[in-house]
């Protein structure tokens, strides 16, 4: 095998596996559109590193962060509606973004590269990057997971017992935030949240703990990444949207399944 | 009646949400061994005083003190976890009180959920739901028991045997009880003393001096008659508890009657 496939495939497991457990909090506290919102506003990340000659991930994170906070400040306060908020943050970055890079024209920014991603690219820098990310967040969600699983349960009742609620919530937008700008060269920005979302749908079916979806997601994410790879190599498709396509057919697939929450929650209801 | 302890003492408590006075001056003491229900129309401020109970927000100005190191048990008006969370009755209980899964089914038996222990939570019927909250609040051996609107979401025949669970409860565990409800009627037999709240407190007392209270009546009294002509009446206003409820509307309910 070549080695920039064997590179390709290290990036891709070691996303899968972080995106996988976190993406089930995304799911289970409805905050697929968030997701979406801070990749979006992710490429803003990457114009102001290309300008400030910095790390692109480390654009990407910073700006991931900000905008999170600032979205977490606003929606504690709010007056506008969760959802109008974030489709301001998200295309009032995306915006900010590409007129930033249309400024520098010197600088020829490989658009495409960023938006649906560039595995095949993938350096041995770039997998230090992710897997110093992704081990970073799993560890920080194994030792926070009873809490955060608390807060994400009910809110106020974990207040009462005693959990740092608002610790709690931003850690978890700090770990979105990470794993989006390390995700970002494997699926591309506008792709970004499908790695979170569709491989825990998939596992949902599978799972009567959350443990056990959190680990379905890492698999269903890894068999993602392995098919679209291959399929990309086969058919000389682009690799990231392969990937993405591979972990639709699974959920699709997976719906042949017996659903093991339906069969028990058809009991009581 | 044994001597009894002051659980929570608010004094002089007063709440403002964008210029509205929420709560103004408000007294509440809970003592053990003792049901206090805390009555008023929608948005007279009743979360907002449960909440200040509970620790979860200061005042504007008054004081409270709770007494020390006191175990509170809260069972929350609603709990809603996302079809998506695979999470059964049995782990539930554990986020609240780890390691103490020796004690989930007598708490569930005490409760009167016991045949739920192994379910998905989302499966649960609302009634069953409150019984769930009140074992998870009974695992926390609570001085205190708070109970946010426990007859929300349940049926009427659910909500009596709700009322007389949590009376004999506080008869065999002593402990206090602050109870939220809308409707006196339903709570008027199991409950020692009422606070009827519109903002400030209207009135406060025994159940049946409540009843009797002017304050009480202008509050109240069209909306008790038309709960006994007409039940739908009724429904319509659980509905309306279900979904959140925004401040705007709030205000209009206080003004109402």
């Amino acid at each position: 095998m070549d080695e920039f496939l064997l590179r390709a495939l290290a990036a891709g497991l070691g996303i899968a596996i972080v995106a996988g457990p976190l993406g089930c909090f995304v799911i289970w506290r409805r905050m697929a559109y968030f997701g979406a919102a801070l990749s979006h506003a992710a490429l803003l990340g990457v114009a102001l590193g290309v300008w400030f000659d910095i790390n692109l991930q480390l654009g990407v994170l910073l700006v991931a962060i900000l905008v999170s906070l600032g979205l977490f400040v606003l929606q504690k306060n709010q007056r506008l509606s969760n959802d109008t908020l974030l489709g301001i943050a998200a295309h009032g970055s995306l915006a900010a973004g590409l007129i930033v890079l249309s400024l520098m024209e010197s600088v020829r920014v490989d658009l495409l590269a960023y938006l649906f991603g560039d595995i095949l690219a993938v350096s041995r820098a770039d997998i230090v990057w992710i897997y110093t990310g992704g081990l970073t967040c799993l560890v920080l969600l194994a030792v926070f997971w009873r809490s955060l699983l608390s807060v994400t349960v009910h809110e106020e009742l974990a207040r009462v017992d005693g959990v740092a609620v608002e610790r709690m919530q931003l850690m978890f937008l700090l770990l979105v935030s990470v794993v989006i700008a390390v995700a970002m060269q494997i699926v591309g920005l506008l792709l970004i949240v499908s790695l979170l979302i569709i491989p825990a749908a998939v596992a949902r079916r599978f799972s009567a703990t959350p443990e056990q979806m959190a680990f379905g997601a890492g698999v269903a994410g890894a068999i993602a990444v392995i098919i679209g790879l291959w399929a990309s190599l086969q058919w000389d498709t682009p690799a990231g949207p392969s990937i993405v396509a591979a972990a639709t057919g699974l959920f699709i697939i997976s719906f042949f399944y017996p659903d093991k929450a339906r069969m028990n929650s058809d009991i009581g209801s | 009646m044994k001597a009894s302890t002051t659980l929570i003492d608010v004094a002089g408590v007063s709440v403002w949400h964008n210029q509205h006075v929420v709560l103004d001056k408000v007294d509440l003491k809970v003592h053990s061994g003792e049901i206090v229900t805390l009555i008023g129309p929608n948005g007279c401020g009743k979360t907002t005083l449960v909440r200040i109970t509970l620790g979860l927000m200061s005042p504007d100005s008054g004081q409270t003190h709770r007494a020390k190191k006191i175990r509170i048990g809260y069972v929350p008006q609603r709990l809603h976890i996302e079809e998506t969370l695979p999470l059964t009755v049995e782990r539930f209980l554990d986020l609240g009180a780890r390691g103490q899964t020796h004690r989930f089914e007598r708490v569930l038996h005490q409760s009167g959920a016991g045949h739920v222990l192994k379910s998905p939570v989302q499966s649960l019927s609302g009634g069953e739901l409150k019984r769930v909250l009140l074992a998870r609040a009974l695992l926390q051996d609570p001085e205190l028991l708070v109970l946010d609107e426990p007859s929300a979401g349940v049926d009427v025949v659910g909500q009596s045997e709700l009322y007389d669970l949590i009376k004999s409860l506080r008869d065999e565990m002593g402990c206090g009880v602050l109870l939220v409800s809308h409707d006196l009627h339903l709570v008027m037999a199991a409950t020692d003393r009422v606070i009827c709240l519109n903002h400030h407190v209207c009135c406060d007392g025994k159940p049946d001096a409540v009843s009797q209270h002017p304050e009480y009546l202008t509050l109240f009294g069209s909306r008790l008659q038309d709960q006994l002509a007409v039940y739908t009446h009724h429904h319509d206003h659980k509905h309306d508890l279900a979904g959140n409820i925004d401040q705007s509307l709030k205000e209009e309910h206080a003004n109402h009657g």
